[in-house]
């Protein structure tokens, strides 16, 4: 616990409005940030002012708001491109979030692939919105969806993940860290395999983008997804990257404005990148909200986000097992941001309740990843997920709340 | 603001959810129905055994938290022998008491079930205490009145 962490929580805590504030007469403790983090002024105030004073559709008026929104808007795809260091801005898709970028690339790439027979890789530790599109896709053409599959750590088991990439495989899509177990997977080392089998890889950066520098040249992935909500940006916007070559091969993923040249009804000629995959008056808002929220970001400096987050999730896990009773699911060599837990003999939502009570948000549940409660043989875990404004005596409160769990219900 | 939780983790609803009565399968049951609360993925299993209109045993499997526990356990308890009716009856006054409308005067008396009071103010939690209420109903309404042989094959 350094000084200069500390003070980085600490500083930057006061960026955030919605963390001041008390629930059951405590100070809000904010620990379920992997399901949504919380957002800085500079992204609020980016929303408000493009409703404010820039408020109008985009790419499509000469008049001056138009200009000024559109200009916003696009920056903020550079400051994504730049984000994920990616070669070329039009390789960067504005979605509604990882879901729905997951999705197009289902609908759009892989699905026209996919004969009787064929199969598509995934991991155990995959959240639902990495296994249901794959799913649907899989049952209307015939093919399949394999598992690679994880140990007791929650570690990936590498050499059975690679040696699933057979003949028959025509996609891999991958959790870079995963939100119920915190293990992060050696994607770049992924990568090299599918694609030394020729099989091209998606890879879902939901859990990794807030916590560590993304750099989609040096993963090598073919498509990487994100969430704008849990980048302390606003909800309902998010980003998917594609390698241009792929990109332009797709055809669309739904028709309407803005991703057409022409349209008669005879014939429609589709627009070029990015625009073919951004269909409809996209969440201007959102978008310009998530490029200050990318900025903020930049400015506070991921490597420090990291060490900092390192350094409380060690500090918590150390702390936590002091507990008697307490068990924590997801144990690899390799983890960030997530401390998922159970406690003897205690359902994971009383624990939610009583921390709750205590001022305390976890999560209690499954996390939306029903298959890694099922391979560890509990229905759900309570789980504390850090961001770079959480401090080491959030950490304390925790704890504190945890004995209080065991003190009513052990 | 620690006796509010103290308000909820009663000392009877504590003691049911560690010590479950009736927590088995009923062997010969009438009826059986799965409540599942996808939110929180607590699953249980009611199964009935009826006398004409009247509920002769119950019991139930599950895996669920404190309060759906507690409220399996105590329901298989106080449903004994009681109606149809009855158990309709209670089931409304349950209710109101654990979304905090409040028990009517005309309500049947609750007794023991007077614990889950507390629940009325943890909203999401409301959920948990009636699943097992819920399950009751379904598991009654596969039961022809009068109850004949060919329901037990509902049973699983
Ligand atoms: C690993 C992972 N993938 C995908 C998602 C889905 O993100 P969204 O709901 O923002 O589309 C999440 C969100 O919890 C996640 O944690």
């Amino acid at each position: 616990m350094t000084a200069a962490t500390a003070t980085l929580a600490e500083r930057i805590r006061r960026d955030f409005p919605a963390l001041d504030q008390t629930v059951h007469g405590r100070p809000l403790v904010y620990l379920d940030n992997a399901a949504t983090a919380q957002k800085p002024r500079a992204v609020l105030d980016a929303i408000t002012g493009y409703y404010a004073g820039d408020c109008a559709n985009i790419h499509r008026g000469i008049h001056t708001l138009s200009e000024r929104a559109t200009e916003a808007y696009e920056g903020a795809r550079g400051k994504a491109q730049r984000f994920l260091k990616a070669p070329e801005a039009r390789e960067i898709i504005f979605v509604r979030g990882t879901t729905e970028g997951i999705n197009l690339v289902a609908h759009s790439f892989v699905r026209p692939r996919l004969k009787p027979g064929d199969e598509i890789l995934i991991t155990a530790m995959e959240h639902h919105s990495n296994i249901v599109p794959w799913q649907i896709i899989a049952g209307e053409t015939g093919a399949s969806l394999r598992v690679a599959p994880i140990d007791d750590h929650g570690e990936l088991i590498l050499d059975r993940f690679e040696r699933m990439i057979g003949p028959r495989t025509k996609f891999v899509s991958v959790t870079q860290v995963s939100n119920a177990l915190g293990t992060v997977n050696p994607v770049a080392d992924m990568v090299a395999m599918a694609h030394a089998r020729g099989v091209p890889v998606l890879v879902d950066g939901a859990q990794a983008a807030p916590h560590r520098k993304v750099d989609v040249q040096a993963l090598g992935c073919d498509f990487y997804a994100f969430s704008g909500h849990k980048v302390y940006g606003p909800t309902g916007v998010g980003v998917l990257y594609g390698k241009a070559g792929l990109l332009d091969a797709m055809p669309p993923y739904q028709g309407g404005g803005d991703m057409i040249r022409s349209v008669t009804f005879e014939k429609t000629e589709f627009n070029g990148l990015p625009y073919k995959f951004e269909a409809g008056t996209p969440d201007i808002a959102g978008v310009i909200g998530l490029g200050a929220a990318l900025d903020y970001v930049g400015k506070i400096g991921l490597d420090n986000i990291a060490a900092h987050e390192g350094e409380l999730l060690r500090y918590a896990t150390d702390e936590v097992l002091k507990v008697p009773g307490v068990r924590i699911i997801g144990t690899a060599p390799k983890k960030e941001g997530v401390l998922s837990f159970v406690v003897d003999g205690v359902h994971p939502h009383d624990v939610g309740t009583i921390l709750d009570r205590e001022g305390i948000a976890v999560r209690a549940g499954h996390h939306c990843a029903q298959p890694v409660m099922a391979r560890f043989g509990i229905p759900a875990t309570a789980r504390a997920s850090f961001a770079a404004y959480n401090t080491f005596e959030e950490v304390d409160a925790l704890v504190r709340g945890i004995r209080k769990v065991k003190e009513i219900l052990g | 603001m620690t006796s509010d939780v103290k308000e909820l983790y009663q000392q009877l609803i504590v003691d049911h959810s560690k010590s479950p009565r009736n927590c088995r399968v009923l062997e010969g049951a009438d009826a059986s129905a799965e409540g599942h609360n996808p939110l929180c993925g607590d699953r249980v299993t009611l199964f009935v055994k009826l006398e004409g209109d009247r509920v002769k045993d119950l019991s139930f499997q599950g895996n669920g938290c404190a309060i759906s526990t507690a409220s399996a356990s105590l329901l298989t308890e106080v449903l004994k022998g009681k109606t149809r009716a009855e158990a309709e009856a209670l089931f409304t006054s349950f209710h109101d008491l654990v979304t905090g409308h409040g028990a009517k005067d005309s309500g049947p008396e609750l007794g023991k079930l007077k614990v889950f009071a507390g629940v009325s103010e943890f909203p999401v939690r409301v959920k948990c205490a009636t699943l097992v209420w819920h399950t009751l109903r379904a598991a009654l309404a596969r039961v022809q009145q009068p109850a004949t042989d060919a329901d037990a094959a509902h049973a699983r």
